[in-house]
């Protein structure tokens, strides 16, 4: 059993041979039992890096190692959900949750599976083409969870959620991962959305990773301060953000040693975070410990 | 046993609101020795938040020596906190003295700050 659920070492994807980089260069590691948001701007490569992580595609170049093995090997423990929540149409829900039985006879658990569909409350006899998006949303994570997954990998899940099932489904996410230690990697464009369930953060933007880590250490190594437009003395430190407005001057650093007198100064919230990291396509990349330690092949 | 509300938008983070609302229960006499705790699960089954951060503010609880965690059995309250339960004298005097501050024309806000000023005035230096 390993430690990491995912690690990915110089990890790249392009697709067609002149096609662009979807993603380059990518190496981070996601400790196991981690709820890990994947967040990054529309067309970051947050699909594509969810994609290789479940087998579905292969990569360009580098490594991606799932669960200690090849993302192929790894298949049988991975419960994958796509964007467009793939299901058959002409099935029940009653008949799709049979079909999640027989395709994983060693490690079903229709228990967890028809309570998730009966939550919703949905018709075991009603057929999947008749579902709302939000309710075809609530069969598909109901088949991933029923495979008793040890990495759970989802795509912008939340999408076609209104908020009361967001809220219950999140809830019955959160509550697998405290039974059973799941490792959740779940990817969303608005941060706000995952930022009291995640506790790692994996930023992409523009096929890179901007930022890796506890979101606890990312947010500790970051502070947001302002002071007088004129007032100098940031140089000493990584400038993520910096911008004056009237008198005032306001920034985002990474301090490198004690800040100058007179800045005022706090830890910025996640989403000031991120936002500012994607303002500033420039800003170096940080990878936080133990993200940073890639084990060796597993 | 309590329920924890988490509040997204108050910027205290949310181990310290379960913290917090932990001691206010058991200020208030809502949990007593020998209470379970609700399970991480239970926590964020209901509240959708990590199972880390629960755990996070159990581990701060009992820390404080409020709380001791059983192996298997679950999170239970150790002592309790303060001598100001639900049902005490002190509480009927602030309840009568808050009624007059309303009768008085003070809105909440006032009440607050007023009350707060006191707080800070004689409990100095101390941390709420």
């Amino acid at each position: 059993m390993s430690d990491t659920a995912l690690g990915a070492t110089g990890l790249g994807k392009r697709f067609g041979r002149r096609g662009g980089w979807a993603l380059r260069d990518c190496g981070f590691r996601l400790p196991a039992g981690r709820v890990c948001a994947v967040v990054g701007p529309n067309g970051a490569g947050k699909s594509t890096l969810l994609a290789l992580a479940a087998g579905l595609l292969p990569p360009t170049e580098g490594r991606l190692t799932v669960l200690g093995t090849t993302p192929a090997a790894a298949r049988a423990r991975v419960g994958y959900v796509a964007q467009d929540k793939p299901l058959y149409p002409q099935l029940t829900v009653a008949e799709t949750l049979r079909m999640g039985a027989d395709l994983n006879p060693e490690r079903w658990d229709a228990e967890t599976a028809g309570r998730i569909v009966a939550a919703g409350p949905l018709d075991p006899k009603a057929r999947i083409r008749s579902l709302s998006g939000g309710q075809r949303t609530r069969v598909a994570l109901a088949l991933a969870l029923g495979k008793r997954p040890e990495l759970l990998l989802l795509d912008e899940p939340m999408a076609d959620l209104d908020p009361l099932a967001r809220h219950e489904l999140m809830g019955t996410l959160m509550a697998e991962a405290a039974q059973h230690g799941t490792t959740i990697v779940m990817s969303s464009h608005v941060v706000a959305e995952l930022e009291d369930s995640c506790d790692h953060l994996l930023l992409v933007g523009d096929g890179r990773v901007r930022l890796a880590g506890e979101i606890d250490d990312l947010l500790a190594a970051h502070l947001r301060v302002s002071g007088p437009a004129e007032k100098a003395g940031l140089d000493a430190h990584t400038v993520v953000e910096d911008r004056v407005t009237g008198r005032q001057r306001t920034a985002l650093i990474r301090p490198a040693g004690p800040l100058g007198d007179d800045w005022r100064a706090a830890e910025p919230t996640l989403e000031e975070l991120v936002l500012a990291h994607l303002r500033n396509p420039q800003a170096p990349a940080l990878t936080t410990a133990p993200a940073a330690t890639e084990e060796s092949a597993a | 046993m309590v329920e924890y509300r988490i509040d997204r938008h108050s910027g205290v983070a949310t181990y310290v609101q379960i913290v917090q609302q932990t001691k206010q229960a058991l200020r208030l006499g809502l949990l007593r020795p020998g209470d379970r705790l609700p399970t991480a699960r239970e926590v964020v089954e209901a509240t959708a938040i990590n199972p880390n951060t629960v755990l996070k503010a159990y581990r701060e609880l009992e820390r404080e020596g409020l709380v001791e965690a059983r192996r298997g059995l679950g999170t239970f309250v150790r002592r309790s906190l303060g001598a100001a339960p639900a049902d005490s004298p002190l509480r009927a005097e602030l309840e009568q003295w808050t009624a007059r501050a309303a009768a008085a024309g003070l809105d909440r806000d006032d009440v607050a700050a007023l009350f707060t000023a006191v707080l800070d005035k004689h409990f100095q230096g101390e941390r709420s």
